[in-house]
């Protein structure tokens, strides 16, 4: 089935617009101020059209940081419930992956990926800005060509 | 107007890039009451550090939080240092100083940012995250990692200063002193500032006193409290201090403080560069560390960081307590809040500049009488929308949507 204009019209927009929401799901704050570091003068991730946005409703990308709490395990869930389709959920943070240097603990779930199903990994103790920027360049790249199988 | 509304804001919301929960009870526009929820980064940290030894334990306690690192290990290294009977070097000592005073810088840069998006004011926050990289370059340049710098180890630091490395950091000073500077000048006279934060969230001092606060937010409240100044810990008993306290005792105060506390950092980082003494980087220290329990305190950026070890004799520690500066300004924070406007709120709970990964080391739950006359819960919420709309003759129905994954 071949796709009309509008829908192209659709698919280009929201390639270029991927608009983000952070949620700390049990990190250490390190991943946290890299990801805002991203979004601010040197970094800049709003060149790729990234805007960080306060509530679920209006993301596409799920950014998360941190092994997942038991206090928290909930909340991914009802945040990743309440965003619109297409989503995607970036894991950043080798606590996010894994678990990491947390995996293990009585409080601890596990990585973002034993709540929610992750699209991206970027490991890394902080993960640097360049490395959050280039894992959004992965991400873009590979919705893009998705798209064009479609 | 007598209707009282309970509204909880959190775990994820859009003020601060933690998950904490405020249950905050309104009269009007009024806070009535809030109670201050957190624990969601309770990670289980303390009990994990028994089951590691110490040298591994300095990795975990490094990642308490990711902005104030240094101070956490710092006074863990100390803690164990006293239990081993061992002292540091000199030169260890004050590669300490620096890398915690620079710390201090980064810190209160990104806080200020963090202030200045709070009030809508998001061109402050753009200016002090741009000068706020220059910070952390140099952390990166003296400890190899931008945010967690590893540079503690028991007996010492694992890295040296070279004379090449002073000279990239004065020249990253006097960057930072020309911009801190200006923001100094902007806290001072920027009327549409004083006029945001003047007279919201105010401590006076008796309160201050009585609900323990600590660092900068019992120093903007007239009371000058400075692990720094009291316990001299590091190389500090050689360094000329100054405690910065204001008057203020509200948001615009806590924001003074820290604009003028950057300055002081400077001062002291380019003492320490001075007077770098020559010297070993690190002492040895045994693996079993003699039975014992020791108490050590270190000021971060947020205030009075507490570190509590016991020692059984063996190579891991029996009991590891840590009490970070956030904890004890919590308390405050319900404080603060009662009587300031809804919309104050979110300045209000970040002029503390609430860590909350430092926070939960425990579960504090504050019972009080709320109050309360309306609790919506997320269904009620929802049916409530539901109504509305269909009231006014639009059917939520209609609408196509594509089919969402819902995780069980």
């Amino acid at each position: 089935m071949t796709k009309t204009f509008m829908e192209r019209a659709v698919d280009w927009g929201r390639r270029k617009s991927p608009w983000i929401i952070h949620f700390n799901a049990g990190a250490c704050n390190g991943c946290d101020i890299e990801v805002v570091d991203a979004l601010t003068p040197r970094f800049d991730l709003e060149r790729l059209g990234m805007l960080q946005q306060g509530t679920p409703r209006h993301a596409d990308v799920l950014v998360c940081t941190g092994a997942v709490t038991l206090q928290t395990r909930d909340r991914l869930k009802q945040i990743y419930n309440q965003m619109p389709e297409p989503k995607f959920v970036i894991a950043v943070g080798s606590c996010a992956c894994s678990g990491g240097i947390f995996d293990g603990c009585y409080c601890i779930n596990g990585g973002v990926d034993s709540v929610v199903p992750v699209d991206a990994y970027l490991p890394g103790c902080a993960a640097r800005p360049e490395a959050i920027i280039d894992v959004v360049n992965k991400l873009l790249k590979k919705w893009e060509e998705k798209q064009k199988e479609e | 107007m007598n209707q009282r509304i309970t509204i909880p804001i959190g775990p994820q919301h859009p003020s601060l890039k933690e998950p904490g929960c405020f249950t905050i009870t309104l009269e009007g526009e009024k806070v009535v009451s809030a109670v201050v929820g957190v624990g969601y980064n309770h990670r289980g940290l303390e009990k994990a550090c028994e089951a590691r030894t110490y040298i591994q334990d300095m990795y975990l306690i490094e990642r308490v939080c990711g902005i104030c690192s240094h101070t956490h290990s710092t006074a863990f290294c100390q803690a164990v240092e006293a239990l081993a009977g061992v002292e540091i070097s000199r030169r260890a000592a004050y590669i300490r100083v620096i890398m915690a005073e620079l710390e201090r810088l980064h810190s209160h840069l990104l806080w200020l940012g963090v202030a200045g998006h709070e009030i809508g004011f998001d061109t402050l926050l753009m200016y002090s995250w741009r000068d706020r990289e220059k910070v952390l370059d140099a952390l990166a340049l003296l400890g190899g990692n931008r945010v967690n710098y590893g540079i503690n180890t028991i007996g010492g630091v694992r890295r040296d200063i070279s004379p090449s490395e002073c000279e990239q950091l004065r020249s990253m000073l006097d960057f930072i002193e020309e911009e801190d500077k200006y923001f100094i000048d902007l806290a001072l006279h920027e009327s549409t500032l004083a006029a945001r934060l003047g007279g919201i969230g105010r401590l006076s001092y008796e309160d201050a006193l009585r609900l323990g606060a600590v660092g900068p937010v019992a120093r903007a409240s007239g009371v000058p409290t400075d692990i720094r100044v009291i316990e001299k810990y590091a190389a500090y008993d050689e360094f000329p201090m100054e405690v910065i306290t204001d008057e203020h005792s509200d948001v615009f105060g806590r924001a003074v403080v820290r604009v003028k506390e950057i300055m002081e950092s400077i001062k002291l980082i380019r003492f320490a560069l001075d007077n770098l003494p020559d010297g070993e980087l690190k002492v040895n220290v045994p693996r079993r560390i003699p039975e014992g329990e020791v108490l050590s305190r270190t000021e971060a950026p947020r205030g009075e960081d507490i570190h509590y070890v016991r020692s059984n004799g063996t190579d891991k520690p029996d009991r590891v307590r840590v009490r970070a500066a956030s904890e004890a300004n919590w308390h405050s924070v319900a404080h603060m809040l009662e009587g300031d406007y809804l919309a104050d709120v979110p300045i209000i709970i970040a002029a503390i500049d609430p860590c909350y990964s430092c926070t939960d080391r425990a579960i504090v739950l504050d019972h009080r009488d709320t109050g309360c006359q309306q609790v919506l819960d997320w269904e009620a919420l929802r049916r409530y929308s539901v109504d509305f709309y269909r009231e006014r003759g639009f059917d939520a129905k209609s609408i196509k949507i594509p089919e969402r994954k819902i995780i069980r």
